[in-house]
């Protein structure tokens, strides 16, 4: 039994709810303000999840806001996750953020510290960090449970959030990364999508520990697939990608491979299959960079539709 | 202790290039520990100066002093006397000394020779690296006497990002990840549970957030 009280109306709270295996993926917003991108995306996409994620500003480079996309997503039948992070906001930013999105019914959001502004198109930037994820997590639980700001101050209509975060398994030490994971769910996280699961040991070896720790009985975590785009990419991220791991033999499997989506296609629904059967994981979460398009097919492959949404809601 | 290093010449130069009577005052403090505007480094950037002088012509007339602390007023008030004709100053003490220089000559154009870059110590590798923000409200005994706030690259205070690979920071050359280490201490004591205390966001007013500070050496 799940030991928490769900306390938002949405389609991603539904499935994992209703203990369906549940999908999530998400869209980049583009480096322009040409919002009908993510509104062809949301519309391939919608059938074959049930929510998507928009990015918020991902590797630090300035793109169409998170919040703005999730709006555009709204508006074709699609249930958004706001990703928000806290690298360029501080908590007044944040809480405005949080209040301006459940004003527009947009009531999920996946709390994330944020990329270092190094890595993207901006290095010269100030970055904010005013708070850190585990700190928006409990700022956002503070809004929706208490009705008060970080100040202690009244929220007369209080924000109606379902609070998610992310985990990276993969990285060091995993012992850390488990307790991490505690740490959030403590601060009121209800959901989990983990970084992409390609080295699928090290995995296991994670969600053991979290159900040791009673961690699975507490949220829902959402394993990471992220379809691989040639044999470069998965060295790359191999060796250089920090806070990833990438298995030899996926590696080679890509390496020998004469037919890199089908390799793709085949490695995604292996993983998917593969994460299925293991205690604790309560669907998937498709990180496709750039390659929204082979989705539907994972999804169709996996065996993993209807979603919970068979026809698009339309909006008003 | 704070911790400075030379700007690049040419930017010195470019500062320079108008002046004709310079005076360099270097500092016996932080940055002689540093190796950055100690006797030695003066004695190399008045060379310098001289030499470009004279490649370029220009009739650089440079001398040079050492103070005991460029930070305090009563150090350098004795270059008030003895130094009648300069046109410039460059300072080769810490940002704060720059200040006090600027203060006791404000007719005078006073520039930084120096780039500060924080408050430190030397690391086992020889490099200077990064200890103390400053923020005004120590949380050192807490977090196994490592400061994430000027360790981490986002100074957070629950634990590591995701990009902490083999106890390495994300950001690379060879910066450990302060997360890892203070985890790794609390290891060692079997105190890694303590981890699983959520900090709350943090008062930042302590910080450089709440405007110049100021304090009387006591609370």
């Amino acid at each position: 039994m799940r030991a928490y009280e769900m306390k938002t109306d949405n389609a991603l709270k539904q499935s994992l709810q209703s203990g369906t295996f549940t999908v999530t993926t998400e869209i980049g917003p583009p480096r322009h303000c040409g919002g009908d991108y993510i509104q062809q995306q949301g519309r391939m996409l919608a059938l074959c999840a049930d929510a998507i994620n928009i990015t918020d500003n991902q590797t630090a480079i300035a793109r169409l806001s998170s919040l703005a996309g999730c709006v555009l997503l709204q508006a074709v039948g699609v249930d958004p996750v706001l990703q928000m992070t806290c690298r360029d906001r501080n908590r007044i930013a944040l809480q405005s953020d949080v209040l301006g999105a459940a004003s527009l019914g947009i009531n999920t959001i996946l709390c994330l510290t944020g990329d270092h502004q190094k890595f993207g198109n901006h290095p010269e930037a100030k970055n904010v960090f005013d708070l850190d994820s585990i700190q928006l997590i409990a700022m956002i639980k503070a809004m929706r449970d208490e009705g008060k700001f970080l100040s202690g101050d009244e929220i007369k209509v209080k924000p109606d959030i379902f609070i998610g975060c992310a985990a990276n398994p993969f990285a060091d030490p995993v012992e850390l990364r488990v307790l991490r994971l505690e740490k959030k769910i403590n601060a009121g996280a209800e959901f989990i999508q983990t970084q992409p699961v390609l080295e699928i040991d090290r995995f296991q070896t994670f969600m053991e520990m979290a159900a040791q720790r009673g961690l699975t009985d507490r949220a829902y975590v959402l394993a990471g697939i992220m379809p691989i785009k040639s044999a470069r990419m998965a060295r790359y991220m191999q060796k250089n990608v920090p806070g990833m791991l990438v298995s030899e033999s996926i590696c080679k499997q890509f390496e020998r491979s004469t037919d890199i989506r089908q390799t793709a296609i085949d490695l995604a629904v292996e993983q998917i299959k593969i994460v299925k059967q293991i205690s604790g994981v309560a669907g998937v979460h498709i990180m496709a960079v750039a390659w929204e398009e082979i989705i539907p097919e994972i999804v169709d492959r996996a065996g993993l539709y209807p979603r919970t949404r068979a026809v698009p809601r339309v909006a008003p | 202790m704070i911790i400075a290093e030379r700007k690049p010449f040419e930017e010195i130069q470019s500062m320079l290039q108008s002046h004709r009577s310079i005076l360099v005052v270097g500092c016996h403090g932080c940055v002689t520990i540093c190796q950055s505007g100690g006797e030695l480094q003066t004695q190399e950037l008045v060379n310098l100066v001289r030499l470009w002088g004279n490649e370029k012509n220009k009739i650089l007339n440079v001398t040079w002093a050492m103070v005991e602390r460029q930070c305090e007023i009563e150090f350098i008030t004795p270059l008030k006397i003895g130094h009648p004709d300069i046109d410039a100053i460059l300072s080769l003490g810490c940002g704060v000394g720059v200040q006090t220089l600027a203060d006791l000559f404000p007719a005078l154009p006073i520039y930084p020779g120096l780039n500060t870059k924080c408050i430190g110590m030397i690391s086992p590798g020889g490099d200077w690296e990064e200890r103390c923000q400053a923020c005004g409200n120590c949380i050192l005994h807490l977090t196994a006497g490592i400061c994430p706030i000027s360790r981490c690259a986002k100074s957070m205070l629950n634990g590591p990002c995701g990009g902490s690979q083999a106890g390495n920071c994300e950001l690379g050359d060879g910066r450990p990840c302060a997360w890892a280490l203070i985890y790794r201490k609390l290891e060692q004591s079997n105190q890694v549970e303590n981890l699983l205390h959520i900090q709350p966001a943090r008062n930042w007013f302590t910080a450089r957030d709440g405007g110049p500070r100021r304090s009387t050496g006591r609370s």
